[in-house]
């Protein structure tokens, strides 16, 4: 079986986001950055898959040239290929984004032949567009389901399964090549092995030039949500603090019956 | 301007998060119309009363019965193009942001996901959020209908003004094989065990502090004498010491209790924004410059292996328990 998994690369931010001085982007200079969450278990669905069933395995990401390094992590635990769409760093609204992907991918399948499955994070960890994946799958003309937490491939067929909104589950059936946007929780990622890492170091990275179609919407500028901090109250210091936190429980109601 | 709003319901009720969108419609100043997939009942449309619908237009079809997300898409991109609807609005549910973006596909518009405001104009001048809301962006949005998604509970939701129900009419969209093509196939029950993570009153979370799987057990005591749920922060599940369903954050789960006790839990934007909706957060931490401090209400600065042990024994004196 042969699996694209799309990935986005994102900063780490950690505690406490902190804008550039033009209010455009997040100040990264003292930032990691990492797969999108949602995408490192579309990765490790990928070599499982792959792993079980033989085939090949592909990670792609739009973004600038350092991007690459996702995709060498993505290599290092197990993914064979990889793909850069460089752009020069700028963002890409999801509308861009998915038509230079559908782009890649409608190029490399003349070459290589279809993939049949192509994996997507549900949303990104940054802009939390909800839709790139939906828009590639419109675009090649495949069924596509949301929210996947289960993932099951066989004989051309794969049951993809996502929470219900009442509890449960609700379980798809598609014909593949299908496209699924992952959540986290499909599995629980691998770390990579040092063997690992210094093989996706001397892969190859086939890199594309993507055509940008503009779409929208529009970034103005970012700024930070008000009056989310709020004003702590210490109220005691190690083992010392019991009657304290207790008396607290009493006087929220939480000490129960 | 027509704006046009599709309402999520269960047991005759419309969701909590499309009664969100609704408010975010009525903020437009005009009457919307809104589209219910599924069973019509004269209790639903009371659930719709006075929340600024001038109009309900239904799509009972049986083969809707089980969502279908290229369906509901082709219902509700037809509908609008009948009404020549200018903004069309979801929940911010996953079915919302699903079928929104289908609709966004197949016409090939833009949509924007997850907005707080709008604020007007052409284009039109929307906020919305980044990071699930650590982070917020002003764009616009130009494009001759307007997808919408309302980011969750970051809309008030008022109590329903006093008004007759919205008139009815029913909805018959052109559906054709394709698009039926993708749908439930079928349904797993939950398995129910323990308090539920989503309805506790009180959840005790444990984080990187913790330093193991083991070290769960102080926090299990606890949680066990207060009724409450236990939660862990995403380093617990990426180690693999606990499974992702017991997940707080933007990956995870979004919680509401009105106590949440932090333990050993630094604070990474992504966790706090699933424990934002907390009455009350107590973090216990040995660092007092932690970020969840920031957030927290009350703290316990010291070890969590110390301090949650001394706790519990403090409650059962306290009880009897």
């Amino acid at each position: 079986m042969n699996i694209l998994v799309c990935v986005k690369r994102v900063p780490a931010t950690g505690g406490k986001i902190v804008l550039t001085a033009d209010a455009q982007d997040i100040d990264t200079r003292f930032l990691g950055f990492t797969i999108s969450p949602h995408e490192e278990c579309g990765v490790e669905e990928a070599v499982r898959i792959v792993e079980a069933h033989t085939g090949s395995s592909t990670v792609l990401t739009l973004g600038p040239e350092v991007a690459s390094e996702q995709l060498r992590d993505a290599m290092a635990i197990g993914i064979d290929n990889a793909v850069l769409l460089q752009t020069d760093g700028a963002d890409w609204d999801a509308y861009a984004t998915a038509g230079a992907i559908a782009d890649a991918i409608r190029e490399l399948e003349a070459q290589a032949g279809a993939f049949d499955l192509i994996l997507f994070g549900n949303e990104a960890a940054d802009t939390g567009d909800f839709q790139v994946g939906i828009r590639v799958a419109t675009a090649l003309g495949r069924p596509v389901v949301s929210g996947v937490k289960g993932i099951a491939a066989a004989d051309g067929r794969v049951e993809a399964r996502r929470e219900a909104a009442g509890g449960g589950w609700e379980v798809f059936d598609l014909a593949m090549p299908a496209v699924l946007g992952v959540k986290e929780g499909l599995n629980l990622p691998r770390y990579p092995s040092v063997p690992g890492r210094l093989r996706a170091r001397k892969k190859e990275i086939r890199t594309i030039t993507p055509a940008r179609r503009s779409g929208g919407p529009t970034k103005e500028r970012l700024r930070l949500p008000e009056g989310t901090e709020s004003q702590v109250e210490v109220i005691g210091q190690g083992a010392a603090a019991a009657p304290a936190v207790v008396e607290l429980f009493r006087k929220l109601g939480v000490l129960g019956r | 301007m027509t704006v046009l709003v599709l309402v999520e319901h269960a047991e005759n009720r419309p969701d909590r998060l499309s009664l969100e969108a609704l408010s975010v419609a009525a903020s437009l100043g005009e009457p919307g119309e809104a589209l219910v997939i599924g069973r019509w009942s004269t209790e639903l449309a009371g659930g719709l009363a006075g929340r600024g619908i001038g109009a309900v237009h239904v799509v009972d079809d049986p083969r809707l019965a089980e969502f279908a997300p290229v369906a509901w898409a082709a219902s509700l991109a037809q509908l609008a193009a009948e009404r020549s609807a200018a903004i069309v609005i979801a929940a911010g549910s996953d079915r919302g942001n699903e079928v929104m973006a289908h609709i966004g596909a197949r016409l090939d518009l833009p949509m924007a996901a997850n907005v707080t405001e709008i604020l007007g104009g052409e284009p039109l001048r929307l906020v919305r959020q980044r990071w699930a809301g650590s982070l917020l962006e002003e764009s616009t949005l130009d494009a001759p209908t307007k997808l919408l998604t309302i980011a969750p509970h970051a809309v008030a939701v008022p109590e329903a003004a006093a008004g007759a129900a919205p008139a009815v009419a029913m909805f018959a969209p052109q559906l054709s094989d394709a698009d039926l093509a993708v749908a439930v196939a079928r349904r797993l029950e939950p398995d129910l065990s323990g308090v539920s993570l989503a309805d506790a009153r009180v959840v005790v979370g444990g984080g990187r502090g913790v330093g193991s799987p083991e070290g769960f057990a102080d926090l299990e005591e606890l949680a066990g004498l207060l009724g409450a749920a236990v939660g862990v922060s995403r380093v617990v599940t990426s180690q693999g010491w606990r499974p992702h369903t017991m997940q707080i954050g933007q990956t995870g789960m979004r919680i509401a209790p009105d106590l949440y006790i932090a333990c050993g839990i630094s604070g990474a934007i992504q966790h706090i924004v699933g424990a934002r909706a907390a009455k009350r957060i107590l973090a216990i931490n040995t660092d007092p410059e932690a970020p969840i401090m920031a957030v927290a209400d009350y703290a316990v600065i010291g070890d969590l292996h110390q301090v949650v042990p001394a706790i519990s024994a403090e409650v059962r004196r306290v009880t009897g328990r």
